[in-house]
């Protein structure tokens, strides 16, 4: 299959790549199951892009090799015009503030309160910070997703939406320019999920982010995408905007959108 | 034709039973190779900066103190049925009074620091290895990564850092409390006092009974902290392997600790 050439009106040229992903691979030990094989990408600043495919195609992958949690085995993956291959641990660590990651499941450290959760990344990465700036940093990041009132909470007691928009307001207090979102409304009812598309929303215009969202949810794509790409079998094979996908000449493609 | 398939069935077997047990031994050298890079990482962090203070004594309290009650009961019951078992031996070689002094002997030199290390085992080892194993799992170990935080550091070296220092300060409890267990034991048939029990105890005992049973306790801390955090950190993704890797953590850990054990007693025998 060809990767549709559809127009994409929602960033201009003078617009800069922060991302820039070419020829990227990646196998995994058994040797057996080429996850990405060969993907290309381009994301430039303050642009949404929503990536789809069916489970297994290499999404998560993908987005954890930019943040370098996998390492890609071909390719080349920019990210501010460094790639990050490239990097020493200690450069490596300054990309990844830069960079923010909610994963699928939250990944709230179950042994700390939501405080602790939240003071942890900002504790390491900004040391110059008063006790009370940092607790006037948590209580603006909680405030934002709307969870003051679960400042001294265990992750434990906290429902999925809850623990997600906590999860959120973790990466959010190290102020990243890019965010990365792995599936972040699986397993969330109708109603939670379309919270926490508009916080995502939100997040975007508010801090101006530049973000990348895997997902399986049409109404989250619908809502936060600024462009849609989908892979399959590791590939990139369609991009362009949500209406123009919707619309696309493909069976295949259309089939993700329920038509 | 019959003899003919059933020799032919037992040539499977056997060339099945070699094949596992190959695979087995080659799985078992991978986890020595893999566990001994895990170990250098450790000390090639151990020195470098940031260091973990907060977190390595948090984790030294939660290591020690929260097992004290179990150490306690453990070395109590040693101490008591050690003195129970004894006593009629060396009565009947009018010895009795050497009891005391067996019993701490025995203690100090081989059974609290074993005893100590395989109830760690169990405890700590195998917390060690599902708390790990959890946090991989639910992917917390890769949030500490992309916040810039190293989970290695964090995680591994303070546990390990807290057990090498901890189990060696729980044998010490053990054997303290085995000798009173000793003590008492040794009050069912005899009226002792405490100071003469301590007394004819403490008489016995050498530095020389004492040191290699400390450097053995802390090699045996260093390997269940290691092999515990071995088995959580690379746990796979899955429920199923945060149970696997809290078992093999204790499985692994208790023979490392007869294993260290036999050669630590070769050691002090060629001393």
């Amino acid at each position: 299959m060809q990767v549709e050439e559809l127009p994409i009106t929602i960033k201009t040229d003078q617009t800069k790549n922060v991302i820039q992903i070419k020829n990227l691979h990646k196998t995994f030990t058994d040797r057996e199951h080429e996850v990405l094989r060969g993907v290309n990408l381009t994301i430039k600043e303050g642009e949404n892009v929503v990536v789809l495919g069916k489970s297994g195609t290499g999404k998560s992958v993908l987005i954890k090799c930019i943040v370098g949690l996998v390492a890609a085995d071909e390719g080349e993956i920019n990210v501010f015009g460094k790639d990050i291959h490239d990097l020493p641990e200690k450069e490596l660590n300054k990309m990844r503030i830069k960079m923010g990651f909610l994963f699928q499941s939250a990944a709230l450290y179950d042994s700390m309160t939501v405080r602790e959760n939240l003071a942890f990344p900002l504790q390491r990465s900004q040391k110059n910070l008063s006790a009370k700036e940092r607790e006037a940093m948590i209580v603006e990041q909680l405030h934002n997703v709307g969870l003051e009132a679960a400042i001294d909470k265990m992750p434990s007691e906290l429902s999925g939406g809850m623990r997600k928009r906590i999860g959120l307001a973790r990466t959010l207090i190290l102020k990243p320019e890019i965010m990365l979102y792995d599936e972040p409304t699986t397993g969330l009812d109708t109603i939670t999920s379309k919270e926490i598309s508009e916080l995502i929303l939100s997040v975007q215009k508010k801090n101006k982010t530049t973000s990348i969202i895997i997902t399986h949810d049409m109404e989250c794509a619908k809502l936060t995408a600024d462009r849609v790409v989908i892979l399959k079998d590791g590939v990139i094979v369609a991009e362009g905007t949500y209406s123009s996908l919707e619309n696309s000449q493909d069976e295949w493609v259309r089939s993700f959108f329920n038509k | 034709m019959e003899t003919a398939i059933k020799d032919l069935t037992i040539a499977d077997e056997k060339i099945v039973s070699k094949s596992a047990i190959g695979n087995y031994l080659k799985e078992a050298f991978k986890s020595v190779g893999e566990i001994t890079i895990f170990g250098g990482r450790f000390f090639k962090e151990l020195f470098l900066p940031p260091y973990e203070f907060k977190a390595f004594f948090i984790q030294s309290y939660k290591i020690g103190n929260k097992s004290l009650p179990l150490v306690a009961i453990t070395g109590f019951i040693m101490g008591l049925v050690l003195t129970l078992q004894a006593r009629p031996t060396l009565a009947e070689f009018g010895a009795e009074s050497w009891l005391p002094g067996m019993v701490a002997l025995s203690l100090i030199r081989e059974i609290a620091p074993v005893i100590t290390a395989l109830i760690s085992a169990g405890k700590i080892g195998s917390g060690i290895g599902a708390e790990l194993g959890s946090m991989k799992v639910t992917e917390q170990i890769d949030a500490m990564e992309v916040s810039a935080i190293n989970p290695f550091k964090y995680l591994v070296v303070t546990r390990i850092l807290a057990t090498t220092l901890m189990i060696p300060l729980l044998v010490f409890f053990a054997d303290g409390v085995g000798m009173f267990g000793a003590f008492v034991g040794v009050n069912i048939h005899n009226h002792v006092t405490l100071i003469r029990f301590f007394h004819q105890a403490i008489s016995k005992i050498a530095f020389i009974d004492i040191i290699p049973a400390t450097i053995k306790s802390v090699f045996f801390g260093f390997f269940i902290g290691l092999i515990g955090c071995y088995n959580g950190y690379t746990a796979d993704n899955g429920t199923e392997s945060v149970g696997k890797a809290a078992n093999t953590a204790v499985v692994m850990a208790s023979l490392t600790i007869f294993i260290i054990d036999m050669l630590a007693v070769q050691i002090i025998d060629l001393l």
